[in-house]
This record gives C-alpha cells, sequence and structure tokens, in this order.
C-alpha cells in the first residue's frame, strides 16, 4: 500500500515538474509546480519525515507559491505565452545545466556505496518520547545547532527589514 | 480507581475497517451537518431580522436543504465564453475538499472500546496533529484564487485576489495565536491537547501520561483565543472579513460567474470550512469532547490499545461526543450570529488589522507566554490547575491592554481619525447668478450656461 502510494506520488510530483518547465501559461505552470511540492511533502511523509513534509506544504506549497501567484497576477502575466526562451543560447544553456544535474544524480545512484551516509542517523529518542515527531526536530534544532538557527533568523529578519525599505522608497 | 487500562490494539485488518468506517460516517456527519447550516444560517438570520425563514418544507423548514440541492443539481451549468475551463471546474473542487479533508484530524468523543480493541475516535491520529490542519488551510486559496482567475471577470478577478490576500496574511497570525498551546502542551498532536485540558487526574497517572493543565485553553490563554477566532473569521471568509465576495462591490467575488452544483461546491466548502473552525475552537480551547467538572471521562491513549486515566466505556463516548458537538454548533452559531450582526470591513481596515495588529501582538503574545512559562517553571510551580490559573490572571491582564490598544480609532483607521478630513461644503449657497456672470472671472463656460 504504502509502495504504490509512493510511486502515484513521485509519477505525480515528476509529472507536475515536467508541467512547471513545458507550461505556456505562467498560472498553469505554478499549479504545477504546487502540485510537485505537495507531492514532495507526501514522499518526506512516507519517508516518516512527518514534519519536514507538512513544513513543506504549510511553506512552500501554501506560502511561497501563493507569492509566486501574486506577483503573476500583479505582473498581469496571466495569460498564455509564447514562450521567450526559446532561442539557441537559452536552449544550449538549459540543457547543460540539465544534464550536470542528471549526472549527479546519476552519479549518486551508480556509486551509492560509496556515498552513502556514514552511519544510521541518530534520532534523540528521548526527546521524541516525550514530544512526538516535533520532539526530535526541535531538541536537536534548539540545542545543538541554536546558533546556526538564530543566524538564519536573523538573516530573514535583515531581508524582511531590506525589502521594506525598498517598497517605502518612492519610486 | 486502576489507573491504566488494557482494551487491546486493533489487528490491522480491524484497524483498515474501522478507519474506513469512521472516515465514512465522518464525511456524512459533516456533509449533512453542512447541509444543516446552510438552513442553520438562514433560519438565524430570520429570527435575528425578526422573520420566518424558510419554514415550509418538512418539519421547521428542515427538508430545505434536500430542495435547494435538488434545484441545484437540476439548474443549469455555466461555463463563461473565456473562461479556462480546466481551471474553472477544479476551483470548485480544490475550495471544497481542503475543508473536508480537515475533520480526519480532529477527535470527536472519548476512544472507545470495542472486543476487537480499543478504537480512537479520530478519522486519522497523525504524529503532526494541528500542523496538518495548518497546512491543508493553507492550501484553501489555490480554489477561491483559481476561481476568481479562470472566470474571465473582473469582478471575479478582484474577489479572487482580495480572498488570497486575505487568507495569506491572516494564516499567519493563526499560525502564530497557536504557538502558546504548543508551548503549554509540548506536544503538537490534538488528543494530548485535549488531554492537557481536562480535570488534573491522580497523582497515580501522572507517570504513565503527560501531564495535564486541568483547565480548558481559553482560559490561560485567553488572548490567543481572541487572536484564533478574529483569525478563523478571517480564513474562512465569513462576515465582518467576507470582502472576497463582497456583494455590495464586486456582484459575488470570486464566484459570480458559478451556477448549480459547482456554486454549491462553494457554499459547501464555506460551511464545511466554517464548521472546522468551529470543531477547532472547541478542542483547542474549549476542551474538545471533554466534559467539565467530570473525572469520569478524563482518559488519554498512551499506547495502542492502552487507556491512561478512567475506564472507557461506549456510553462515556457517546456522552463525550455530544459534548464534542454541542460546543461546536455553539460555536457555528457564533459565526451565524457575527454574520448577521457585524458590517463589513473596508479593505485597508483588513490589511490593517492583520499585519500591524494581528501580527505584532501574536509575536508579543509568544513572547509574554514564554517569559511567564520559564518564570513558572524556574519558581517550580507544580504543573496542574494553579499553574493555569496564573496564566489566566496575566492572560487577563494582557487581553485588557490589548483590547485598549485596539479601541476605537487608535490603530484601525475608523471612520473619522487620521484621515483627511474633507473640505467643508457649505450649504446651499445662493448665489446671484446675474451678479456673477457680471463679475465674470471664476466661472466656467458651463457656469455661464454656454454649453
Amino acid at each position: 500500500m504504502t509502495e504504490f502510494i509512493w510511486w502515484v506520488f513521485a509519477a505525480l510530483a515528476i509529472g507536475g515538474a515536467a508541467g512547471m518547465v513545458g507550461g505556456r501559461n505562467p498560472v498553469a505552470s505554478l499549479l504545477s509546480l504546487v502540485l510537485t511540492l505537495f507531492s514532495l511533502g507526501v514522499l518526506f511523509v512516507l519517508m516518516q519525515a512527518h514534519f519536514i513534509g507538512v513544513i513543506q506544504i504549510i511553506v512552500y506549497a501554501g506560502a511561497i507559491m501563493v507569492l509566486f501567484l501574486f506577483v503573476i497576477m500583479l505582473l498581469n502575466l496571466g495569460h498564455d505565452y509564447r514562450t521567450d526562451i526559446r532561442n539557441v543560447g537559452w536552449i544550449t544553456v538549459g540543457s547543460v545545466l540539465a544534464g550536470f544535474m542528471f549526472w549527479l544524480i546519476a552519479r549518486t545512484f551508480l556509486e551509492f556505496e560509496e556515498l552513502a551516509v556514514s552511519g544510521p542517523g541518530v534520532l534523540p529518542e528521548a526527546a521524541a518520547e516525550e514530544h512526538g515527531v516535533v520532539g526530535a526536530i526541535a531538541m536537536t534544532l534548539f540545542d545543538e545547532y541554536v546558533v546556526g538557527f538564530e543566524l538564519v533568523a536573523l538573516l530573514l529578519l535583515a531581508a524582511i527589514i531590506g525589502a521594506m525599505l525598498l517598497a517605502k522608497r518612492r519610486v | 480507581m486502576e489507573q491504566l487500562h488494557d482494551i487491546g490494539a486493533l489487528t490491522d485488518t480491524a484497524f483498515f475497517w474501522t478507519s474506513l468506517v469512521k472516515a465514512v460516517i465522518a464525511f456524512l456527519v459533516v456533509v449533512v451537518a453542512v447541509a444543516m447550516m446552510t438552513l442553520a444560517e438562514r433560519r438565524v438570520s430570520a429570527f435575528i431580522q425578526d422573520r420566518l425563514g424558510p419554514n415550509r418544507v418538512g418539519p421547521f423548514g428542515l427538508l430545505q436543504p434536500i430542495a435547494d440541492g435538488l434545484k441545484n443539481f437540476l439548474k443549469e451549468e455555466t461555463l463563461p465564453g473565456q473562461a479556462s475551463r480546466l481551471y474553472f471546474v477544479l476551483a470548485p473542487v480544490l475550495s471544497m475538499a481542503p475543508a473536508f479533508i480537515l475533520f480526519a484530524v480532529i477527535p470527536f468523543a472519548a476512544p472507545l472500546p470495542t472486543p476487537w480493541g480499543l478504537v480512537e475516535m479520530i478519522v486519522a491520529p497523525v504524529p503532526i496533529g494541528i500542523l496538518f490542519v495548518l497546512a491543508f488551510s493553507s492550501l484553501g486559496v489555490y480554489g477561491i484564487f483559481l476561481a476568481g482567475w479562470s472566470s474571465n471577470n473582473k469582478y471575479s478577478l478582484l474577489g479572487g485576489l482580495r480572498g488570497s490576500a486575505q487568507m495569506v496574511s491572516y494564516e499567519v497570525a493563526l499560525g502564530m495565536s497557536l504557538i502558546p498551546i504548543f508551548m503549554i502542551v509540548g506536544n503538537v498532536t490534538i488528543p494530548e491537547m485535549v488531554w492537557a485540558q481536562q480535570r488534573s487526574v491522580d497523582a497515580a497517572v501522572a507517570g504513565v501520561a503527560p501531564e495535564t493543565l486541568g483547565i480548558w485553553f481559553a482560559f490561560p490563554l485567553g488572548l490567543a483565543f481572541f487572536l484564533f477566532v478574529v483569525s478563523s473569521f478571517a480564513e474562512t471568509n465569513r462576515l465582518p472579513f467576507d470582502l472576497p465576495e463582497a456583494e455590495a462591490e464586486l456582484v459575488a467575488g470570486y464566484h459570480a460567474e458559478y451556477s448549480s452544483m459547482r456554486f454549491a461546491l462553494f457554499m459547501m466548502g464555506e460551511y464545511a470550512h466554517l464548521l472546522t473552525a468551529s470543531a477547532l475552537m472547541a478542542t483547542l480551547f474549549f476542551g474538545g469532547w471533554d466534559i467539565p467538572f467530570w473525572r469520569g471521562d478524563n482518559m488519554v491513549v498512551v499506547a495502542p490499545g492502552i487507556v491512561a486515566g478512567a475506564e472507557p466505556a461506549v456510553w462515556k463516548t457517546i456522552l463525550t461526543f455530544f459534548s464534542f458537538a454541542i460546543k461546536t454548533l455553539f460555536f457555528a452559531f457564533v459565526f451565524i450570529w457575527v454574520r448577521w450582526t457585524l458590517p463589513r470591513f473596508r479593505y485597508d481596515q483588513i490589511m490593517d488589522l492583520g499585519w500591524k495588529v494581528m501580527l505584532p501582538t501574536a509575536l508579543a503574545y509568544i513572547v509574554l507566554m514564554a517569559v511567564s512559562i520559564l518564570a513558572l517553571d524556574s519558581l517550580a510551580v507544580p504543573y496542574g490547575l494553579g499553574y493555569g490559573l496564573i496564566l489566566t490572571a496575566i492572560n487577563l491582564i494582557a487581553t485588557f491592554v490589548f483590547l485598549y490598544l485596539v479601541d476605537s480609532d487608535r490603530v484601525i483607521m475608523g471612520g473619522s481619525a487620521k484621515r483627511p478630513v474633507p473640505p467643508v461644503v457649505p450649504e446651499a449657497v445662493v448665489v446671484d447668478r446675474e451678479e456673477l456672470i457680471g463679475a465674470g472671472s471664476a466661472l466656467t463656460p458651463r457656469d455661464r450656461g454656454e454649453e
């Protein structure tokens, strides 16, 4: 059953990604991307990473994609476009990049054993016992990696303030 | 009183079948409840406006939803000429499905002992609990947005844009208002939140089950409840936040081009969302299926098939279900009551409220609650009723301060304050026309009657 669900959502994720790249209409592309991100969330859940899966849906499928939506709507791109990256230069660059990515993924598969993570991942069992699936992540995040977490928070804060500053400037 | 009751875990087959039965029953109950909500909305609005409302079909008009449904099926389905067909058809589905899915994670009664083992009265006891609710309610935006965009209609598009902007804005405050609950409960699963609100049980349970606060969270987290209610109203697009479909400005907003069953799907989505929000208010802040002042229902599933606390029984499950239903229906009634009492916000007021009031308040409140909890823990106050009462006192003060600060025109621009005062137009100035023309100068040709 789980395997069947995995195949369905893996296919949806790839189909959505293909639709995103191939779609002519920006809104259709965006919805394909939402489908991909949602399917990725489901795949995370199937790997027992419940928290990551649900955050994937909340943050990417739910929030960031809505922002994309606003950008598309407010720039009035909501209509079919003849693609404007259809010339030799772009196709070459795109193919090279796609080939490189594919090579990376293929390499991971082929050299699986050498690249395998050293030792099994260690979950703080006690935290998970007391606080459920969020405990395992929270205890690591706010204990071991708290400095990095705070730094990221600061970075985001700086980005917010910067965005506000830019938006406030009279153009 | 024994503290641990081993009812026995379900086998895989039994789990599959009980889950299936629970899912089907929950779905049917929600569909019927949604149908009844449409009737309730009309009857309550009639009551508020001193009318009778629909009372012809069946006793008290109870069969009216069936008549409405039949009418919706028989009406013609319209498809605007320039609409993008796929998205036009997809939109109502996308707007209805998330609201229905949310019911899967809400526990609606105490665990039920059966011959095959213990059945939890929740369709899907997911380990991520309330985050599941946030995830799927955030997907509800796409239905509204797509409906507005694919209709190829200016009013629909404006309604869709407003709806998505509003839902995204208030989603933030909604999520933030739940964080104090996480801090108090220490977990995100909904059954554990219900357990934490139940009355403190014997010390003997303390070792085997999570500790309880013994007080409904509406008291120790009063301000969070307030923020949650306001955000829920905005999330469900109900008055006073129904800007996406403001009739006076946008015809019918995002669903202006929809007819028959597709339109009905939007309505079902809206009422299902309303019911979900009511159920969440009841569950997160009013004890869920907990019956107040009674210890017989204080139980929690600590492992598959094992219950800590009181002994589960069939009649307890039924009683607690009624407790849950009464609380949920009360909040559904409040939704209707508010709709027919309050006028609509202006759009800038909604955005101001969302970003300048709700979000900063929620953030400050998180800090306040974190500090309070840390202080209480440092002072070694035992986790329990006393702990809850101290938090209640802190919340009363915080709520008063908050309400004092948002009160009339301080932050939200009201009818008069902070807006440039329009120049006073003198009442009926009588001008001697001839004299003015004689004076020449400042008149336009039209004033001189030359047009």
